[in-house]
């Protein structure tokens, strides 16, 4: 297309204030870029709330380690099922991406299969996500205390797992949601971009992972 | 293969089939536009109630009861809650973000219009559960509209259990509607521009208000995540604020929690808010200026930068409203520093504004005259400000009626001026009428004079330091007697200000039917939204083919041309020059 900022190759700030698109994308992924720009300052809340109050309390803070440890043959392994958790949010994102090059090469199957992949890796997920919820439970840790140590501790762990399981059990939907469609043809006059925006949200959600990851469970 | 721009490959809009479509379950950005206006003006007018309650009782304390001391708190908190997020934030950005955003810019309609029709049904709900917390058991909540914890929740605060859990419901939907509709307007505004229309050719109206809104879309998910900590604290009794509480010897069952956090994330919300009301403001009335004194703006390009300067630097202030919750005083002294460094763009643009409008052909139109006052209240507010800033001037007055005067002059008179002088302005573009002159300005006059008798003894009263959120003084060795009669005469004024709006409101319906035609471009403006080929504008904005844009927003009084205004949408010809 014959936009004006394409003949000046000029500065950044040429190219960003050039007429009609500020970026050479679909407007649903420009639209979803700034979603997850909002959202991750809705994690980050979370987060460095979740450290003040940690510092804040009088209450010793309750050892990760150990309260995410599983027996399995005998021993206690620390955070293995945090772990297996992790990996199988990871490989979610490698099928994902797999996912969003076979829509752009219009190989419907396949990339429908990959998609309907990374939704069961996703609801794997959340399915350990509820055993380890309620193994905590039955610890009885609850929203308002716990028998390890500081309140903060259950208080933080349920709100933060779950605004993320929250966001996963959406991303899965969605995932149901654009697999279908690949399947029905339903974007073969508009192209798969929507593949891409849906892979862009179910990335962020992993990246997110990460963190709560790092700062919760591994600190 | 070469990317095609999505505005050129044509737009599918869902045409209305029926009345209900056209102006209930309306996709068009107009009619949305026009919704959100009318919902926040609904609530706004129960604010405007509320404050005249509150002021007779001020003024003259046992002579009506109107409302019982108790009740004083409910109405404080409502009265400041709607007036800043549920009428300004709504106003601004769904009201005049909506209308002015796809004209100004060229575009048929937001990108996702129904996803911007959503968002203003879920604005609605959210106006709903904060009218029904007024019916609940205990009231609405009494914790003042900063809702610090830990009184915002403890028994003996008003509302402390249904209204309060209300408040928060109402707040984290609001959130959701505008997330929906400022994802759209800040999507169209960088994505689906016109051809021609860089964003260097953007009038300021869309530049401020698409700052605002990405301070809005990252300021907003503090509150939401404080107020989802809140409502845990509440409903399930954690403590996220909460520390250990003795009330009357019984302990609460909370411990170890961080009030403090509370007010960070609140204010790392409230003070970008301050912004996300005052940046469409400026935007608004730089145009307004420029159109009416029939000269282009002045330093347009600086215009711009500084309102993306104040936008981001509006993110590292915001601990000037916590100087008296203890802190370090480094800490104090570095977010006193950010503060006043805000002020320099800050004034950069009122020396602009001024500017503009010497040696320019004024016209003292209705709209005018709202957006010359609107510097005058600004500026004064602005100032007051600039006081506040410093931690030493600030602990003494914090609390105080100076303080109420001076927020109410920067963020509360202020962005009414100029919300009043935009709605004169573009009303004729929205019905095909004009508004009538007179009443606008009595209107005017009423108001602009009636809020300095009722702000500027506020700052008097303020620095004698009698207290705000107080239901009555009584007698006290630092008041003397005159703060009384003071508190009267403000009380008097308040309530010819509250009355003139009503003059404006019955203005606003009755130019519909008693006015003349206003014809497409009365004010001869160059925007695109006064080129459109209809007026109203039909869904879809323009005929067949989007407008192109050939120069900036502002070409007033161009030597040579044979107008004053050249449209923004009027190819070049040899008399006007180099364009
Ligand atoms: C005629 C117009 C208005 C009058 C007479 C008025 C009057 C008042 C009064 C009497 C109070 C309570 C003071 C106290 O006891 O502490 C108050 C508080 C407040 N007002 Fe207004 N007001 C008006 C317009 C506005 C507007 C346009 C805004 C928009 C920003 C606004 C925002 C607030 C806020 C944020 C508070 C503080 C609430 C609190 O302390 O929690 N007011 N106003
Ligand atoms: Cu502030």
């Amino acid at each position: 297309m014959a936009n004006s900022n394409e003949a000046s190759a000029g500065t950044l700030v040429e190219d960003w204030s050039g007429d009609k698109e500020t970026f050479r994308v679909h407007w649903g992924k420009a639209m979803m870029w700034i979603f997850l720009l909002s959202d991750t300052f809705i994690f980050t809340s979370f987060l460095t709330s979740y450290m003040h109050v940690r510092m804040s309390t009088a209450e010793p803070w309750p050892n990760a380690s150990e309260v995410f440890a599983l027996t399995m043959f005998g021993q206690s392994i620390p955070l293995i099922l945090i772990a297996i958790m992790t990996f199988v949010l990871i490989t979610s994102s490698g099928t994902m991406a797999l996912a969003v090059n076979y829509g752009y090469r219009r190989d419907r199957k396949k990339t429908a299969t990959l998609l309907v992949i990374t939704a069961l890796l996703g609801a794997t997920f959340v399915g350990m996500q509820a055993f380890e919820w309620s193994k905590l439970i039955a610890e009885g840790v609850r929203p308002w205390g716990n028998p390890m140590g500081a309140a903060q501790f259950g208080s933080c762990f349920f709100m933060i797992t779950g605004f993320h399981g929250g966001h996963v059990t959406g991303g899965v939907i969605y995932l149901a949601y654009v697999a279908t469609g690949v399947i029905n043809g339903r974007y073969e006059e508009k192209g798969y971009d929507i593949v891409e925006i849906c892979g862009l949200y179910w990335h962020f959600v992993d990246l997110v992972w990460v963190f709560i990851f790092a700062f919760f469970y591994l600190w | 293969m070469a990317h095609v721009a999505l505005a050129d490959k044509g737009q599918e809009l869902s045409h209305p089939h029926s009345w209900i479509t056209q102006y209930v379950w309306s996709q068009d950005h107009k009619v949305i536009g026009i919704q959100y206006m009318v919902v926040a003006t609904l609530v706004g007018l129960l604010a405007l109630v509320m404050s005249g309650m509150m002021r007779l009782q001020l003024g003259f304390p046992g002579t009506f009861t109107l409302i019982e001391p108790n009740e004083y708190y409910q109405f404080v908190t409502m009265h400041g809650m709607i007036m800043v997020v549920f009428m300004l934030t709504a106003f601004f950005l769904g009201g005049f973000g909506n209308i002015l955003i796809p004209l100004m810019c060229g575009a048929r309609d937001m990108v996702f219009p129904y996803m911007n029709m959503l968002s203003f049904w879920v604005y609605l709900l959210s106006v709903i559960i904060l009218v029904a917390s007024l019916f609940v058991p205990g009231g609405a909540t009494g914790a003042g509209w900063t809702l610090y914890p830990p009184q915002a929740i403890t028994p003996g605060t008003p509302g402390a259990d249904w209204g309060i859990l209300l408040m928060l419901i109402s707040l984290a939907v609001f959130i959701v509607a505008f997330t929906m509709g400022g994802l759209n307007y800040l999507t169209t505004a960088l994505q689906a521009r016109t051809r021609g229309m860089t964003l260097m050719r953007l009038p300021l109206s869309v530049w401020g208000i698409v700052m605002a809104t990405i301070l809005g879309l990252l300021a907003f998910p503090a509150l939401f995540v404080a107020a989802i900590m809140m409502t845990l604290d509440n409903v399930l009794g954690t403590s996220f604020f909460m520390p250990a509480v003795n009330i009357l010897g019984e302990q609460l069952e909370h411990d170890g929690g961080s009030p403090i956090l509370f007010q960070h994330l609140f204010w790392f919300f409230g003070h970008p808010e301050v912004y996300i009301v005052a940046l469409p403001m400026f935007g608004i009335a730089s145009d307004l200026i420029s159109t009416h004194a029939r000269k282009n703006i002045f330093g347009y390009r600086m215009m711009v930068w500084a309102i993306v300067a104040i936008g981001g630097l509006s993110f590292v202030v915001w601990a000037h409203h916590m100087y008296v919750s203890g802190m370090n005083p480094y800490f104090g002294f570095l977010f006193a520093t950010t503060t006043l460094i805000i002020a320099v763009p800050t004034a950069l643009k009122v020396y602009n504004w001024v500017l503009t409008l010497w040696e320019g052909d004024i016209h003292l139109n209705v709209p005018m005259l709202f957006a010359i006052g609107f510097i005058f209240t600004f500026i004064h507010g602005g100032i007051t400000g600039l006081f506040l800033g410093n931690v030493a001037v600030d602990v003494p007055l914090s609390d105080t009626y100076f303080v109420i005067g001076h927020f109410h002059m920067v963020m509360g008179v202020s962005p009414f001026l100029v919300v009043f002088g935009g709605l004169y302005h573009w009303y004729p573009k929205l019905t095909g009428r004009m508004m009538n002159v007179t009443l606008g300005k009595i209107h005017f006059w009423l108001t602009f004079l009636g809020t300095y008798a009722i702000y500027l003894p506020m700052h008097y009263i303020g620095i004698l330091g009698v207290p705000r959120r107080y239901y009555a003084n009584g007698v006290t060795d630092f008041m003397p007697e005159s703060v009384a009669t003071i508190n009267s005469s403000i009380t008097i004024a308040a309530l010819i200000v509250g009355g003139a709006q009503f003059i404006f409101i019955y203005n606003l319906i009755a130019s519909l039917f008693k006015e003349k035609d206003a014809g497409g471009n009365p004010w001869n403006a160059t925007t695109l939204e006064w080129q459109t080929p209809d007026t109203p504008p039909k869904h879809g904005n323009w005929d067949d083919e989007l407008p192109v844009v050939y120069r900036w927003a502002y070409a007033y009084s161009v030597p040579g041309a044979d107008k004053d205004f050249i449209p923004q949408n009027e190819p070049p010809s040899d008399k006007t020059g180099k364009e």
